[in-house]
């Protein structure tokens, strides 16, 4: 999935170095996402996924890294598996 | 009678009052000799404590140039304050057409084509570019004194919630210390002045009214970096209270829109302090009374009236 997420964050947020030298576990704000990024990337993921976060997961922490934003998905998957 | 005083609101003491004045609108208000006085009285006091920093004094219409407003990026977050100026670009025998259409009542304004003027939403929108014009910006940074109408298009009967409303502003572009530093000091002076009119307030982290579901994370990001800081007076409501004055940190979102520079070469950062004129006014009414001759005389004395 991590690729998957790399893929999506290279075609919707604007970083000045690129995604394919950063780490699972880079700070993507660090890397230059601004807050309308992260909006942009939100709303791609979800479609990319077919989920949609809930507002307790939108928060500036969850779409910090490709691990955090990894983790959420997972999280909203499995969810909805046992519902 | 009695009925009148069990169901007067705020809004109706104010109207019958005369210090607002109904137009049909709500959030669209006449003001009176004596609320504008009032209003001055509390701009002339907002200029004696920011004096010492000798801003630059600049005035705008209450109006920006389109292309402007849509480089701000502001439909990306409040799409549902803005108000565009529209305006009749036809032939004579559309005109024609737009008379019978207004004559039968029907939706005559079908036809109005945007114009290149949009209604300024905040003091400081038509300030960005106009700065950015003369290049990087002095070691000092740069500081503006600016007051404005704007408009947000939110109709309420809550008075300190109209649609045209002016705002005072100080804005600061320069380093990231610069720029902190300034709004620092103003939320330490906003109290201090607020203090001196005798106004109970808090002062709380706030976030702007982002619109819809990612309005929700950009809201969430604000607090969550304390970039929104407002003080806060009870005017319709002891459990909400009104934003009467707002301490705002931009980081480099103007700086990099409009390309501001440092003497650094590196992209400006920008703050801001706003004051809310009418809700100021609306604050002393509400806790003083309408009959300002009944007013402390140490706040008549602050506000010269």
């Amino acid at each position: 999935m991590n690729s998957q997420i790399r893929e999506i964050i290279a075609r919707t947020v604007e970083l000045p170095g690129g995604v394919t030298d950063l780490a699972d576990t880079s700070d993507l704000y660090e890397a230059g996402m601004t807050s309308f990024g992260s909006v942009q990337l939100m709303l791609a993921l979800e479609e990319a996924f077919d989920v949609e976060f809930p507002e307790r997961m939108l928060n500036r922490r969850l779409f910090s890294s490709i691990a955090t934003i990894d983790a959420a998905l997972k999280e909203l998957r499995s969810e909805n598996v046992g519902g | 009678m009695l009925a009148k005083t069990e169901t007067a609101t705020f809004l109706d003491d104010l109207f019958d009052k005369g210090l607002l004045i109904e137009t049909g609108v709500d959030g669209l208000y006449g003001r009176s000799g004596l609320f504008e006085a009032i209003g001055d009285g509390f701009q002339a006091m907002v200029t004696r404590y920011g004096a010492a920093d000798e801003p630059e004094v600049v005035r705008f219409p209450p109006a920006m140039a389109r292309t402007v407003f849509e480089k701000s990026g502001y439909m990306k977050s409040f799409p549902q304050l803005a108000g565009t100026v529209h305006c009749f670009c036809g032939s004579p025998a559309d005109h024609v057409s737009l008379l019978q259409t207004i004559e039968q009542q029907g939706d005559w304004t079908e036809g109005q084509k945007a114009s290149e003027i949009v209604l300024t939403p905040a003091a400081c929108y038509p300030l960005y570019p106009t700065a950015a014009k003369r290049g990087m910006l002095p070691e000092e940074g740069r500081l503006f004194d600016l007051m404005s109408y704007c408009f947000r298009h939110e109709p309420s009967q809550d008075p300190a919630r109209q649609q045209f409303f002016r705002m005072r502003e100080f804005v600061r572009m320069g380093t990231p210390d610069q720029v902190t530093e300034f709004r620092a000091t103003w939320l330490e002076r906003g109290q201090a002045l607020i203090a001196e009119l005798g106004l109970p307030f808090t002062v709380d982290v706030a976030n702007d009214p982002f619109f819809g579901r990612t309005g929700k994370m950009l809201a969430v990001n604000q607090r969550d970096q304390r970039l929104k800081f407002e003080l806060l007076i009870a005017i319709e409501s002891e459990e909400k209270p009104t934003a009467c004055l707002s301490f705002n940190y931009h980081q480099d979102h103007f700086g990099k829109t409009f390309g501001l520079s440092t003497r650094g070469d590196e992209v400006a950062h920008t703050a801001c302090v706003g004051f809310g004129h009418e809700r100021v006014i609306l604050a002393l009414l509400k806790h003083y009374g309408t009959n300002v001759s009944r007013w402390p005389a140490s706040v008549r004395q602050s506000l010269g009236l």
